[in-house]
């Protein structure tokens, strides 16, 4: 069993003997555009069916709605006025202003972006509109509680720290689903993948649904991964506003990029994701976000279930105990 | 911010989500002139994407429900069982496991029913992982079953008269039917608890937020309902100390029950008190109080006693059948997952900690 919280390796967690580089995503979403070619090659890649019915949601251009077992890619549509904008500067100007500590030793955490709480930083422009867009995608926890609370092992760690769903493995118990503090693991269920009538005859040809009945989630293409390329999404991202590589360089480049915005009086820009102190010791997938994570359908402050569990046994054990004690008194209190 | 004619092309704007306590100023809303540039502006308390829940609720229908009931009675049953055996209490001996076999295949029965894919079942015991309370549960489970089926097994022949076609193997049976009916009592208590653990080791928000005090819950509502089923099925002379299990666990759960909702964060409560679970949750503790009053008045009248425990175990099915439907509403609804989490993560910042939220400046 390897570390249930805080920061730590997770590929050397796994006992992986030949370790590869961690690998992961840098999503900025100030530079998305909302073109859902991720969304689209992650379901050409892994043969995704459809969502639901084609309907539309009334959420903006997202008629997606959420991550799930055929979605692996989200591209989130947020439509904001002048006051939220305002809003969202605030939160993030309050959050440069925390004073939050870098990673890395102590005394080395030296602020990387200049001090704003003294620059006079009001941004000339502020909109009086904006489109928020957003790629979601699984986080790639470095304690993920999908992975720690699956009993058959069908999940697991890879060799490149990601978290991958042995399909054949699953009995779709769906414990994972309720382990993930994100919303991202679904079973799919069949039935869902329901096509336009008029095209029937060319999608009658396709296989059924596969994977029924198992927990299903991005892979972070591990099939590419092995094959020393990168993820179908983030190859056909026209804004490299979806990056992929080492996990290292994706923080750092988060980091620089946050920077840059600030620098630009843009106060509403934060990451998400980038702090191996949070609740799941850091994601894999980093995000750069324009608002307060749950404007996104982001939770504001994840933490791993597991993370507790040692403490849950612990009171188990002692529920135990009482049920115990309660049958011996039952029984040895004389015969009633 | 534009309005062109296309706008009228637009579907019309969905209903917002109202927080269940109305309390929310909706005077900006209803422009109705078709632009959707505020629909997004934030309420001050709480923000979510287009009122889309946040985590998932787990995919477990009314068959988990049912077996977390059904669990509880196996367990009891066991230990019920144990005590008749050491105590010379035949009858109730008897009945306890002949309830804790009947409920535990029952139980298991409905888990793999709810799998995804129930042919795979025994996948659940193809590694034991402490770190899953799933794959814990199965192995108590599987172990809880092979005693609880040897001890039955032997009641089974006895009240055949030995015609069960055994051979040389009744010998051994007899002899292992005492060792098996503690071994399955040795696993009643784990059996009982370790739902808690499966159910508080997620992130459905009422769930996690009950951790603490779910396996007292969870024992005593085992306790009482197994009681109950003992005092249905034995006569009075012998059931005396299923009445006094009965009534420490009616005390039990009642307790634990409130000690849990008082110390949960109380947004993450609210669920147990609303709609359908809120219902079945007061229900629940009304039957379990009645049970339990019925079985210290009138327990020595078999008639009296078959109705308490006959409310007992109603008592506990609603306990089981409440808690699960809390927590899937609790994943339903975004504001069970981020409001509790925004005050927490405000709490930690007012209390000086700022380095561990997972949305940083840097
Ligand atoms: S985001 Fe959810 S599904 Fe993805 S690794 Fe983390 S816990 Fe698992
Ligand atoms: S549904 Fe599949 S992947 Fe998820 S916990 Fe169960 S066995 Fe593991
Ligand atoms: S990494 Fe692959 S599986 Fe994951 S979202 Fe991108 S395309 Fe889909």
């Amino acid at each position: 069993m390897g570390q249930l919280s805080g920061p730590t390796d997770p590929t050397a967690d796994a006992h992986w003997e030949h370790q590869q580089p961690r690998k992961g995503f840098f999503t900025d979403t100030s530079i998305c555009i909302g073109c859902k070619a991720c969304e689209v090659a992650c379901k050409e890649w892994n043969h995704n069916p459809s969502d639901g019915n084609l309907e539309l949601l009334g959420s903006s251009y997202d008629n997606t709605g959420a991550l799930g077992a055929n979605t692996w890619r989200h591209v989130a549509f947020i439509e904001q006025g002048q006051e939220r904008i305002t809003e969202a500067r605030e939160s993030g100007r309050a959050l440069v202003n925390l004073g939050m500590p870098g990673i890395g030793p102590p005394g080395a955490a030296a602020p990387t972006g200049p001090d704003l709480a003294e620059v006079d930083t009001t941004p000339p422009d502020t909109a009086d509109f904006r489109w928020l867009m957003s790629s979601d995608v699984c986080k790639h926890c470095t304690h993920a509680g999908c992975l720690d609370v699956c009993p058959t092992g069908a999940l697991f760690r890879t060799e490149f720290g990601t978290v991958v769903v042995q399909d054949d493995v699953c009995n779709g118990c769906g414990t994972c689903v309720a382990g993930c503090p994100f919303g991202v693991i679904e079973r799919r269920s069949d039935g869902t993948a329901v096509v336009a009538a008029q095209r029937e005859d060319q999608h009658a040809e396709h296989p059924a649904v596969p994977n029924v009945g198992v927990a299903q989630k991005c892979t972070l293409c591990y099939d590419r991964l092995v094959a020393d390329e990168a993820p179908a999404c983030a190859k056909a991202c026209p804004t490299t506003s979806i990056k992929f590589g080492n996990h290292d360089d994706m923080v750092e480049t988060a980091r620089e990029r946050v920077a840059g915005l600030h620098a630009q009086g843009l106060t509403e820009a934060r990451l998400y994701g980038a702090n191996e102190l949070d609740g799941v010791g850091g994601t894999g997938s980093v995000f750069l976000l324009l608002d307060e994570p749950e404007v996104y359908g982001l939770p504001p402050d994840p933490r791993v279930p597991t993370a507790d569990l040692p403490q849950m046994y612990r009171r188990a054990g002692m529920a135990v105990a009482g049920m115990v004690a309660a049958a011996a008194v039952a029984f040895l209190g004389g015969r009633a | 911010m534009t309005h062109s004619e296309f706008d009228s092309f637009r579907p019309p704007e969905p209903p917002r989500r109202r927080r269940p306590g109305g309390k929310r100023g909706t005077g900006r809303r209803d422009s109705g002139d078709g632009s959707r540039e505020m629909s997004m502006v934030p309420e001050p308390e709480f923000t979510s994407y287009y009122g889309r829940p946040v985590v998932k609720p787990a995919p477990w229908g009314d068959e988990v429900a049912a077996y977390l009931f059904l669990g509880g009675v196996a367990a009891g049953s066991a230990l019920l069982g144990l005590g008749g055996q050491l105590t010379r209490r035949p009858a109730l001996c008897r009945n306890a496991r002949l309830s804790a076999l009947t409920a535990v295949s029952l139980g298991a029965a409905a888990l793999v029913k709810d799998l995804g894919r129930p042919e795979r079942f025994l996948n659940m015991l193809r590694t034991i992982k402490v770190t899953s309370p799933m794959s814990v549960g199965s192995w108590i489970l599987s172990a809880f079953s092979v005693g609880a089926a040897v001890s039955a097994a032997a009641e089974i022949d006895r009240i055949s008269r030995a015609r069960l076609p055994l051979g040389p193997l009744r010998t051994l049976l007899q002899a292992a039917e005492g060792p098996a009916g503690f071994e399955a009592a040795f696993f009643a208590g784990p059996l009982a608890a370790y739902t808690a653990v499966l159910l508080g080791d997620t992130a459905t928000p009422t769930w996690n937020a009950a951790h603490e005090e779910l396996p007292f819950v969870f024992v005593s509502s085992a306790a009482l309902a197994s009681a109950g089923l003992a005092m249905i099925t034995t006569p009075v002379h012998e059931a005396g100390p299923a009445r006094k299990l009965a009534v420490l666990g009616v005390v039990g759960d009642v307790v634990a029950m409130r000690v849990m909702e008082h110390r949960m964060d109380p947004v993450a409560a609210e669920p147990l008190h609303q709609g359908k679970a809120g219902t079945m949750l007061k229900w629940s503790e009304r039957l379990a109080a009645a049970g339990g009053l019925g079985t210290l008045q009138g327990g020595g009248n078999r008639a009296m006693a078959a109705a308490s425990g006959l409310a007992l175990l109603a008592a506990s099915a609603l306990t089981r059948f409440g808690v699960m439907e809390a927590g899937l509403s609790s994943a339903r609804d975004p504001r069970y997952t981020i409001e509790p989490q925004k005050n927490r993560l405000a709490a930690r910042r007012a209390a000086g900690i700022t380095g561990d939220s997972i949305t940083t400046a840097r």
